[in-house]
């Protein structure tokens, strides 16, 4: 079975599909019972930002594919500093996504 | 019923009286012009910062895709149906290494559980009191983190009985588009020099951290994103397996407490304006 073509589907359909959407369903049935501005709903906005910026944060500090060929240092360096510019600049944040690319490729050139 | 009577044609009344439509205060066609309005509003989000990076990732992905044996229509079919990136980079993973399907399926939920409080967060803002339930979870699909900062960033400023089709517009184009970025760059970019694929990776994650600063209205925001970019990194050291959550739950429900019991007994005044 495993070395049907239409298996692939199958695993994507549920091991992905359905393993995400379920969260997202539930999400839609907790949020239908918040109250703008309710309590409840300053906890879960803490929670969904917490999680999604120890997701981000793992991105630099833990990275997948050619970013992890990057060094520790330069990475956060180049994502620090560009936060440190995009704060300074305004909270702009052309200016954080500009000045961290930046760096981070004259590092890695530089480097190499 | 009077309707009739006092307004035979019905749809090019003169004087739409709430009476005879009732529900509707607009003629049906100024009020499907309005729709198409939003509609087209949350489409030409495509053309924003967030859009952009995104697609610069999709780019990405492709390659990724390519490169661990995934093929053209597996790495659309999952573009469309799992949408969110690192839930797709984690399914890749998993396949190439011919994980059992019950492994994939447990690796990507417990990446995924984030979705929950994401869209919770947003469904109050989003919807009226005659949204459907099944408007809802349908348009929950197109959620993924560049999508819920676009709706924080952008919904206030869009009428409450738009807000849906303004995001639908945001989510379906965003979706429908990367699709159509996969399918095409799928096999045409094999490899980056690294410098480019370096820089191409930095770009979302920086992207994420400037402009969930910029939009977290309140201190609970604020600090919640402080301890989740701190504890996200140690906890992946300390607890590999479930690291995300514990950082999550965890630092999310400790910036709650400190704000709860702390900042807002130290300054009332602030926190009220806020939350406005």
């Amino acid at each position: 079975m495993n070395g049907e073509w239409w298996w692939a589907y199958v695993v994507i359909a549920v091991a992905g599909w359905l393993a995400t959407d379920i969260w997202r369903w539930l999400g839609v049935l907790t949020g239908n019972r918040l109250d703008e501005d309710s309590e409840a709903l300053y906890w879960v906005r803490a929670v969904a930002t917490a999680l999604v910026m120890a997701v981000t944060a793992k991105l630099i500090v833990f990275p997948a594919g050619t970013l992890a060929d990057a060094p520790l240092w330069l990475r956060v360096g180049a994502a620090g500093v560009g936060f440190a510019a995009f704060l300074l600049a305004g909270q702009r944040v052309g200016v954080a996504v500009v000045t961290s690319t930046l760096l981070l490729g004259a590092g890695l050139y530089w480097l190499d | 019923m009077q309707c009739r009577a006092h307004c035979p044609a019905l749809f090019v009344c003169a004087s739409p009286h709430t009476l005879c439509h009732p529900g509707m205060s607009m003629s049906p066609s100024s009020d499907t012009r309005l729709t198409l309005f939003w509609f087209l509003s949350g489409m030409r989000g495509i053309t924003s910062l967030p859009a952009l990076i995104l697609m610069t990732s999709f780019v990405g992905f492709s390659a990724f895709a390519f490169e661990s044996g995934i093929t053209r229509g597996e790495a659309i079919f999952m573009t469309i149906s799992i949408w969110a990136l690192p839930a797709k980079m984690i399914l890749v993973g998993m396949m190439a290494s011919g994980a059992h399907i019950a492994a994939c399926f447990l690796a990507v939920t417990l990446s995924s559980i984030r979705m929950m409080p994401m869209v919770a967060s947003i469904v109050p803002e989003m919807r009226t009191e005659k949204t459907p339930t099944w408007v809802l979870l349908l348009l929950s699909h197109f959620v993924a983190i560049t999508a819920w900062v676009f709706a924080i960033q952008r919904l206030k400023d869009v009428p409450h009985e738009h807000r849906t089709t303004f995001f639908a517009g945001f989510g379906i184009t965003l979706t429908l588009t990367n699709t159509l970025i996969v399918a095409v760059c799928y096999g045409v970019v094999e490899t980056f020099p690294p410098v480019v694929s370096g820089a191409l990776f930095m770009l979302t994650p920086v992207y994420f951290l400037a402009s969930i600063w910029a939009t977290a209205r309140q201190t609970v925001v604020k600090l919640a994103f402080v301890i989740g970019v701190i504890a996200g990194p140690v906890m992946a050291v300390l607890e590999p397996d479930f690291d995300v959550l514990y950082a999550g739950i965890g630092g999310g429900t400790l910036a709650y407490l400190i704000d709860r019991f702390w900042m807002r007994k130290r300054r009332p005044a602030v926190e009220a304006g806020d939350a406005s």
